[in-house]
């Protein structure tokens, strides 16, 4: 894991070029180009929006309104989380010629799509940060706003490493993972409210790291407090486990990648 | 104190013999039969390279040829580090650039000045080298009104110009060239070669994987020779060449054919005691070895001044061809020749014993014949061996024709064949600068 992370410094220069590039070819030839990364959870957010205020208009406790607000504090994080593990799981099959062709640590790939994800998701707290400002729900506790992405950045990476490497063995993987990701979605407080579930689903949702890492974004954006520190130390530890196994599962099938993809 | 910039103990590289079986395999079944990690089974696998040693010199440029198929990319992949050897070990001293794919990792959205950024540090540069060689790598492409295009607009031969220019620009210790020479125009190639010919000049050691034989022969100091991921030959371009035409023209026959006639053989070619200028014509040059074998020329080496068996020198080093006979019987009517050859055939110097006026008086049992030059005073380039036992009426006990060869390097870029001990001198209304003191290449070196 050391040695991984070794590595990552060296190519720092690399894989920083690699995720610029990554940005500027994302909207390369569309007429509104960089803008889209604004738009695009605009538009999300209107879409959830039609659904759950006028085809299904729920009823959400009152804890969780303005709801679009509230779902916009979790959809922009998971978003993250989300597109880069679906882009992880192709992203060496992709970068296939880059593996067998030249010297390069195939590590890079991964990280390099857990990066531009994160980009694209700090480049859409500006709009969120509008939002809540407009509802003046600008809280101090947003300086505490590094500590879940820093969880979020690790549980990210250590599931990417791990879904990228096994992927070129097991393409059924990419398959699957759309589905295990829209599950995944819903097992997760982004559309409702971890305080309204009781019972054994609750329970449930704790064993899901995501859940507080999600929890703790929408308290410290939404809820202006923040007290779910256990919760979000359960979800660091579960973070670094998935790192330390992502990058041996990584290690361990490093030799065969170059002759698989 | 030179150190190899290879070295190759034992190689060998094992493949998965049917790649497509993964697709098919599914996670579900890798996990009932636990094979999800586990060893393969033998037959499940295919030896691309088996137990190769070699080692390349510094400053040298090594050539490895061989029909598809015969792991020479393999072994490429392998010296760059993309893959690992399953056996063996591999060391590379210095750093590397591997020409295996032009412009492998170009994206096609992305303009050519940031693809140019991106490869080259990928390739090992910083951010400000790259930024330094900018210029020179997009006028060696010659993309100037092109650069800031998006890659996939364009044309194959742009992208392989471009690719070349980055990867030649790295600066490399070792360069690793896998047949990328053969994109690209007629003018480019040129460059290329050039460019490849300037990284020699200045010691660098080349691996060149490729068809052209060409090529190899001329640009090369030693050669490899591949054949179903074993090591067949390796030395001398000209010779190893050949032996691998011999193989690929199925002309294994040819040549033993040519073993079994030595008494045409001994008269259709002339042998060294006929004047230089009446010798075989270039293109009549052939290879081989005929004779009746009463005085066998058992083992032929190319001395160095310390004795050494070398194969590249410079010019006006010592040289000497040492033959070990041996003579079964005693016998008291013997000739040893020597024949110097030009690559393409035209004999440089040819003369032997008689010519020179010693009387053979006995021949018995095993004995060493030494033909020692003080100063090799030849111009850069391959020159083949011609030695002989034979009569003195001319025929043959044991002729070895063109079997063994040498190379001369120099920096000094003159023609002909023969470079005379010379100086120039100059007087009156003329002044030149005095070239550049240039050491010739020190080979003599431990």
């Amino acid at each position: 894991m050391l040695q991984q992370i070794r590595t990552l410094l060296r190519y720092w220069p690399l894989i920083r070029s690699l995720v610029v590039r990554d940005l500027n070819a994302r909207y390369r030839g569309s007429i509104l180009g960089f803008f889209w990364s604004f738009i695009n959870p605009l538009l999300l957010l209107f879409t959830y929006g039609l659904v759950f205020t006028v085809i299904l208009p729920g009823r959400h406790s009152a804890q969780i309104e303005p709801y679009l607000l509230f779902f916009f504090c979790g959809i922009l994080p998971w978003s993250w989380f989300s597109s880069s593990i679906a882009e992880c799981s192709g992203v060496l099959l992709a970068g296939g010629n880059l593996i067998k062709k030249v010297l390069f640590p195939a590590e890079v790939l991964p990280v390099v799509a857990v990066l531009a994800n994160l980009a694209q998701f700090l480049l859409g707290l500006p709009t969120l940060l509008l939002c809540l400002l407009w509802y003046g729900r600008i809280e101090p506790t947003l300086l505490l706003l590094p500590l879940p992405m820093l969880v979020q950045f690790l549980l990210t990476l250590g599931l990417g490493l791990f879904v990228s490497a096994l992927t070129v063995h097991f393409r059924d993987i990419q398959s699957i993972l759309g589905h295990l990701l829209h599950l995944w979605f819903f097992a997760t407080p982004v559309l409702y409210f971890y305080g309204d579930i009781g019972g054994p689903v609750r329970q449930l949702l704790r064993f899901n790291p995501m859940t507080h890492v999600l929890v703790s974004y929408q308290q410290i954006l939404f809820h202006g407090h923040f007290d779910h520190w256990r919760g979000l130390l359960l979800a660091f530890v579960a973070g670094l486990l998935s790192f330390a196994v992502g990058c041996l599962l990584f290690d361990r099938l490093r030799d065969t990648l170059a002759e698989e993809v | 104190m030179t150190t190899p910039a290879v070295v190759a103990r034992d190689v060998a590289k094992v493949y998965r013999r049917f790649q497509h079986r993964n697709q098919f395999r599914t996670l579900k079944s890798a996990i009932l039969t636990g094979s999800l990690l586990s060893d393969l089974a033998p037959e499940e696998t295919f030896t691309a390279l088996d137990g190769v040693s070699f080692e390349v010199e510094k400053g040298t440029t090594f050539g490895v040829i061989g029909e598809n198929g015969s792991g020479k990319s393999t072994l490429l992949k392998l010296l760059a580090g993309i893959t690992r050897p399953t056996r063996g070990s591999l060391h590379v001293d210095g750093r590397i650039s591997a020409l295996i794919e032009l412009g492998a990792g170009f994206h096609p959205e992305i303009s050519g000045r940031e693809n140019v950024m991106i490869n080259g540090i990928m390739l090992g540069l910083t951010r400000r080298q790259v930024e330094e060689r900018f210029h020179e790598i997009v006028a060696f492409a010659e993309l100037d009104r092109f650069i800031d295009a998006p890659v996939k607009t364009y044309s194959s031969g742009m992208y392989a110009r471009l690719g070349f220019a980055v990867a030649i620009n790295v600066d490399p210790e070792v360069l690793l060239i896998d047949e990328v020479l053969a994109v690209g125009d007629e003018a480019f190639t040129r460059k290329c070669l050039d460019k490849i010919g300037e990284f020699r000049r200045r010691g660098k050691t080349i691996l060149i994987v490729t068809h052209s034989l060409g090529l190899v022969e001329k640009m090369c100091d030693e050669v490899l020779w591949l054949r179903r991921g074993r090591l067949e030959a390796q030395g001398d371009p000209k010779r190893v060449v050949d032996a691998y035409l011999t193989y690929v023209a199925g002309g294994e026959e040819k040549l033993l054919a040519q073993e079994h006639t030595p008494a045409t053989g001994g008269e259709t070619a002339p042998a060294p005691q006929a004047p230089p200028g009446e010798s075989a014509a270039p293109q009549a040059y052939r290879e081989g070895r005929w004779g009746g074998r009463e005085v066998e020329v058992a083992r032929v080496r190319l001395l160095d001044a310390r004795g050494r068996e070398r194969h590249v020198y410079v010019p006006g080093e010592p040289f000497a061809i040492a033959l070990e006979v041996r003579a079964d019987k005693p016998i008291d009517d013997f000739v040893f020749g020597i024949g110097l050859f030009a690559a393409d055939g035209s004999s440089v110097y040819g003369t032997n014993t008689d010519i020179e006026g010693f009387v053979p008086q006995k021949l018995a049992g095993s004995a060493e014949v030494r033909f020692e030059i003080a100063a090799l005073r030849l111009v850069e380039g391959t020159y083949l061996v011609d030695v002989a036992a034979h009569m003195r009426d001319g025929t043959p006990y044991d002729y070895h024709r063109g079997l063994y060869s040498f190379r001369v390097k120099s920096h000094v870029k003159d023609v002909g064949v023969h470079r005379p001990e010379h100086r120039w001198s100059f007087s009156g209304g003329v002044t030149l600068a005095a070239p550049v003191p240039r050491a010739e290449l020190d080979l003599t070196e431990d």
